[in-house]
């Protein structure tokens, strides 16, 4: 496919490769996901990743597309709304996944009962950059 | 660690709700102008311990908070496993207005929050002269709705952990961890489908925006604060409320959300004491 690569979205996906290894660190996130074998995609503009959840720890990440891969929900924003919501302080409305997709900046589609059940573990895992940005 | 007494007081109340034997829980803590303070959907009254606690209001406010029935530690009447829970707006003020008449309170201040702060422009607009003041936190006539209520309440999903994870980003990112995570607390300790039941409130019954322009401040004086962070009621919703009406003039606090007296008390006093102070005439 053919993709624009702005410096907004190199960075976003630089961070979110780091993301296995902030999640699988945290054992508090790790234990509250720790029921959870899912597999979603984190749309970066048109860069699909797919991120493999399997007993609360991130066991695979893989960018780029992966034709007919089968996945439970997906979560697409921007590279800029990305990089807005891992402000160390986001602004209002920018701060929050469900602010996002209220606002129209982020779009959750796919399995909601697999999201709702364990909407915390998402909402902590994608933030999860956050805390590398506030240093 | 020195251990130390608040001075809340929490007593069991037994009153009638519209014709309806209820035990309702309340605390209170001070004395003077009687303070009423309503809590948010599917929380109770713990989330204004810090109001309570403070004597640069309760030295000149009593202030009052009571768990709704089937909130906290008030019980839901008998029976009620037999049917589906549903706050209305009738159902709403009748607990309110039984509540100041057991207690008989004069001519009391009455602060809400969220549906609180909409069931505050209610009072205004019927009961105005049964109020001194009214304040409405996070408050306005209708609001969106920005998801689908039913996930509150199934088998399938844990209603505690997800009523929670559903408030928590209304929550501002600056607060103190430990607030934020006791204001989620109350969340997780809710009764099942009893915060999508108090939403019947604000989706379904309450949309008082044909009822709004009838608010008369001269009769009652009604102050609007709202957190800059809360999407829900966001300050564009208490904006567009307050221009409704006649003598309202909106405050946006910078730095708090959706459940500012439970999320950062210290910051939050700095909004809620100026306002104290006006309605008590200094």
């Amino acid at each position: 496919m053919s993709t624009m690569t702005t410096d907004a979205s190199t960075t976003v996906l630089a961070r979110m490769c780091e993301l296995p290894a902030m999640v699988n660190g945290d054992d508090a996130l790790v234990r509250r996901g720790r029921f959870l074998d899912c597999d979603f995609l984190v749309g970066v503009g048109d860069v699909p990743v797919y991120v493999s959840v399997r007993g609360g720890r991130i066991a695979a990440l893989e960018q780029g597309e992966r034709l007919t891969r089968r996945t439970d929900f997906a979560i697409r924003a921007a590279p800029e709304t990305w990089l807005r919501f891992w402000e160390a302080v986001p602004a209002p409305g920018w701060h929050d996944l469900s602010a996002l997709v209220k606002q129209g900046a982020a779009s959750m589609e796919g399995d909601f009962r697999v999201i709702m059940a364990n909407l915390q573990y998402f909402k902590d895992v994608l933030a999860r950059p956050r805390a590398r940005a506030a240093g | 660690m020195v251990a130390t007494f608040e001075p809340i007081i929490g007593r069991y109340l037994n009153l009638d709700i519209a014709g309806r034997p209820h035990r309702l829980y309340f605390e209170e803590a001070g004395s003077g102008i009687p303070l009423v303070c309503l809590h948010t959907a599917g929380a109770d009254g713990r989330q204004y311990r810090h109001l309570m606690c403070d004597p640069a209001i309760t030295d000149h406010f009593r202030v009052l908070c009571f768990d709704m029935p089937w909130h906290g530690k008030s019980n839901p009447p008998d029976g009620f496993e037999r049917e589906e829970y549903a706050l209305t707006t009738e159902s709403y003020a009748a607990m309110i207005l039984a509540f100041i008449d057991a207690l008989e309170l004069e001519k009391p201040v009455c602060m809400g929050c969220s549906i609180g702060g909409r069931m505050v422009l209610y009072l205004a607009a019927r009961h105005p002269d049964r109020f001194r003041a009214l304040i409405g936190l996070e408050s306005a006539d209708y609001q969106d709705p920005w998801y689908d209520l039913t996930w509150l309440n199934r088998p399938d999903v844990h209603g505690g952990e997800v009523c929670a994870a559903m408030v928590s980003g209304l929550i501002s990112p600056t607060v103190p961890e430990a607030r934020r995570q006791e204001t989620l607390w109350m969340y997780k300790q809710g009764g099942p489908g009893i915060f999508k039941g108090d939403l019947h409130f604000y989706r379904v019954d309450g949309d008082l925006r044909a009822l709004t322009p009838e608010i008369d401040t001269r009769r009652c004086p009604l102050y609007l604060l709202t957190g800059e962070y809360d999407f829900s009621c966001s300050p564009a919703d208490t904006e567009r409320t307050a221009a409704k009406i006649a003598g309202v003039e909106p405050v946006t606090m910078r730095g708090l959300g959706h459940f500012p007296m439970s999320e950062d008390p210290e910051r939050f006093r700095s909004y809620v004491l100026p306002v104290l102070d006006r309605i008590r005439g200094v």
